[in-house]
């Protein structure tokens, strides 16, 4: 990488290297110094607030200092991030709040079967490296839709593109902001609906002034705390119990151990084992053993549909359109997966140690010899014993003791504990003093922040570039202040009709909140329109709508609903329906058409859509209508849910029902989850388009000749040569 | 007919793609098909059931590796037909 270099960008990647290295300097000098504060009596709540606030203090210097004024600075970073660097934005753009705080714990419930989470979160790049990304990039587009427009014949294509990169991005950023929320309550007490907004102003710092250029330097910033505050506990509990600094070699004696404790337990009658005839919860599933969660069929769902999803998530994509070359896209996709990589071959480390503590020194042991750090979670209901919080050793003993029989022995049943507290509950398993605690949080704070600045980017840029540059600001002027006026009537109108019932704050309603704020925004950007010229109208444009976006999800986030973790995982199977064929097909198959493309997209899309929403919301007219049947039991292969009973009770055909319905996520097709739509979305995108490829009339001879320029890495980018 | 560069550019591309979409495959899926019988192996020293091992940690090194190396060969087959860009 470095031989193939200039002179000119060597000079700017070694000021970087020092700028960086210096960076990570300080952050160790933070860390110990707060060490230090620790030993002279500094209470643990102030070192908390120093930790978040310096920390996004950092974000939002690099952000203002990074600010622009020019367009393809704001859309792509000026095209000159260099391979290695941009890896680590990837790699801290990549992975969100619930792989820092949550995937270890998914390891740790799920055993083997949470590997599919392992590995489709990580061979996704390999189609990004040869699919797709590096010819995006010497297209040379700004978003995602803007290739789907150029290929496929403009406004139509562009506005489907936009259409699924706003349903994947904004349950995705909604999450993240909900994630930044919920680490800042648990850490800092704060009250969760403060703590979200204080996340989205340290995510609005970051990207408004300076959108993707400034995103990219304090993702670089966010990904050295993440990965630094990730690894640290982990690597210290490794010395301490195996005298190696590797965790990731020696949690295999840990998971031999659980192995071991696990038989031991089924013996000591501590614990009943899932079996293949039975398997209700509350039993125990060998952690190495596979498809007790998932069925063979769901578990290589969830790594096809998370790879594929890796490649067709637009915050992603549009990553590797900031590169100087086509070359380092290729080597950036290498960088990023091997920067994820550091984070994700640790998790189940995580999982394995914390799961040997738990079951060699709770479980099974008296209830009077809990250890004192469980009840911090216990309080929060994070971990809970006998079916009550554990907050106290008091509470325990009397939830305990009202169940008949029970020996006073905490047994595998017993036991509940949250997915996060697993990495958050890590430096206090090892003993470790209150600035490691403080480090993870400062760290998950930058995974979630990191990843919703991405996110909001993709979303805002789509908006602005796509929906306001190329279609509304390209119409007469009649259509356009029509189309303009009809935006502001239907936003201002779902805000008044909509959030009638939202609670006021400050004693004021939500919707005139919102609508107060909206005029105050008009009367703050009126004075700088009349005099901006067309390059500072695009970008006070995107800027706004960069903000509203981010108020809107936040305040989604504020609510928070019930099936934002699970959407995360939709967003990546809609992503691939929608724009996994069209983007693939678009390079690989010249003969591909409008026609094909738009049909494609449509189909999909619609079909994965269909199928998560039915399933999800209206299940029982899936039954009723589209012929749905009880998903099985991976185990057992028994239907998770009654159907004929189901069926006959007066809510089933409830529509948009509580998770705890008979039938919300337990009914489908061929026993697939829904988690795992694009498995039938995508095919169906890639058979449509080629079909009705076939019966269309061939694209023309220049837009072949086109395709051809995409696939050379050589030249100018192919829309710098249309128009100049 | 003889082949044009162009033409003969994108099938060398072509087929690195397909050999490389063919190791991302063996690693992602068809391995851990066999988790079972991996299983009963265990790695020497590290103690990790070799089945477990391959989807916690063994795909996940080859993807890596195998991106560095496509990085490389993709350039290589550029560089053949001129269609590289310079190294300025």
């Amino acid at each position: 990488m470095a031989t193939q270099t200039t002179s000119s960008s060597e000079a700017f990647y070694k000021q970087l290297g020092r700028m960086y290295g210096t960076y990570t300097g300080a952050f160790i000098a933070f860390i110990l110094l707060l060490a230090l504060l620790e030993r002279f009596g500094v209470p643990n709540r102030i070192l908390g607030y120093l930790f978040v606030f310096f920390t996004l203090a950092v974000y939002a210097v690099i952000g203002i200092m990074t600010r622009t004024a020019q367009v393809s600075e704001y859309y792509v970073a000026g095209r000159r991030v260099p391979a290695f660097y941009n890896g680590m934005a990837t790699g801290a753009d990549w992975m969100s709040a619930a792989s820092f705080v949550g995937m270890a714990g998914s390891l740790f419930l799920q055993g083997y079967d949470g590997l599919a989470w392992v590995l489709g979160w990580t061979g996704g790049f390999v189609l990004v490296s040869i699919l797709v990304g590096p010819y995006l990039r010497k297209f040379g587009a700004y978003t995602v839709p803007d290739f789907m427009a150029f290929r496929y014949g403009g406004t139509f294509a562009r506005l489907l593109a936009v259409i699924v990169l706003v349903c994947c991005s904004f349950t995705y950023v909604t999450a993240q902001i909900y994630g930044t929320g919920l680490i800042a309550s648990r850490f800092l007490g704060m009250n969760f609906e403060v703590a979200v907004f204080v996340g989205l102003i340290g995510i609005l710092l970051c990207a408004m002034l300076g959108g993707m250029r400034a995103v990219t330097w304090t993702q670089i910033a966010q990904y050295i705390v993440l990965i630094i505050a990730y690894l640290t506990p982990i690597v210290i509990l490794s010395t301490m119990r195996y005298g190696i600094p590797i965790p990731e070699l020696t949690y295999g004696q840990a998971i031999a151990d659980i192995t071991a404790r696990e038989g031991q337990l089924v013996a000591d009658k501590l614990a009943t084992l899932c079996t293949g005839t039975a398997c209700p919860p509350g039993t125990l599933k060998p952690h190495i053993e596979p498809f007790l969660t998932w069925s063979p069929l769901n578990f290589f769902g969830i790594i096809f549909c998370m790879m594929v999803g890796t490649a067709s998530l637009p915050h992603i994509l549009m990553r590797y359109f900031t590169t100087p070359s086509v070359r380092e896209a290729r080597q950036s996709v290498a960088w990023s997966l091997f920067f994820i990589f550091l984070l994700y071959f640790s998790a189940p480390a995580y999982a394995a140690f914390s799961k040997l503590e738990v079951y060699t020194n709770i479980i099974g042991s008296d209830l009077k010899s809990i250890k004192p750090w469980l009840f911090t979670w216990g309080e929060l209901g994070l971990i809970r014993i006998c079916g009550q919080p554990a907050a106290s050793l008091d509470a325990v003993l009397a939830a305990c003791g009202k169940i008949a029989g029970h020996g006073g022995v905490v047994r595998f049943q017993d036991f509940f504990i949250d997915t996060d507290v697993i990495v958050l509950s890590t430096p206090e398993i090892a003993g470790l003093p209150y600035v490691i605690s403080g480090l993870v949080a400062a760290g998950g704070l930058a995974a979630a922040l990191s990843t919703a600045d991405g996110l909001l980017l993709a979303i805002a840029n789509a908006l602005s570039h796509d929906v306001y540059y190329n279609m509304i600001q390209k119409m007469r002027e009649t259509s356009r202040n029509i189309t303009i006026a009809v935006i502001v009537i239907v936003v201002v109108g779902g805000i008044v009709l909509w959030l009638d019932e939202r609670s006021p704050v400050f004693g004021i309603a939500w919707r005139w909140l919102l609508l107060g704020g909206l005029a105050i925004l008009a009367a703050v950007v009126w004075p700088f329109w009349g005099k901006a010229n067309d390059v500072a109208r695009r970008l006070i444009v995107a800027r706004v709508l960069l903000l509203l976006v981010a108020v809107a999800a936040a305040s989604t986030a504020s609510t928070r609903p019930s099936d934002i973790l699970a959407m995360v995982g939709w967003a990546f199977s809609l992503a691939m329906a929608g724009n996994f064929p069209a983007l693939v097909m678009g390079v690989w198959w010249k003969k591909t058409t409008t026609a094909g493309a738009i049909c494609g997209i449509i189909a999909g899309f619609g079909l994965c859509l269909f199928y998560l929403v039915t399933t999800r919301y209206f299940p029982g007219f899936g039954v009723k209508y589209a012929g749905m049947t009880s998903l099985l039991n991976p185990a057992t292969g028994v239907p998770v849910t009654d159907i004929a009973k189901a069926m006959a009770m007066p809510n089933a055909m409830e529509m948009f029902p509580t998770l705890a319905h008979p039938l919300a996520n337990k009914v489908g097709w061929f026993n697939l989850n829904n988690i795992n739509c694009g498995l039938l979305g995508m095919p169906l995108g890639f058979l449509v388009i080629i079909v009705v490829s076939l019966f269309t009339k061939q694209p023309s001879a220049e837009m072949q000749s086109l395709i051809d320029e995409i696939r050379k890495p050589r030249g100018r980018t192919v829309l710098e040569e249309k128009t100049s | 007919m003889a082949e044009s560069k162009e033409d003969a550019h994108w099938r060398k591309t072509t087929n690195l793609m397909l050999t490389h979409l063919g190791v991302w495959f063996f690693f992602g899926f068809i391995i851990h098909m066999f988790v079972n019988v991996l299983n009963k192996v265990t790695i020497p020293i590290l103690g990790f059931p070799l089945g477990f091992y391959m989807a916690a940690q063994g795909s996940l090194i080859v993807f890596v590796v195998q991106l560095f190396l496509f990085a490389r060969q993709q350039d290589k087959i550029d560089r053949e037909f001129g269609f590289a860009e310079d190294d300025a």
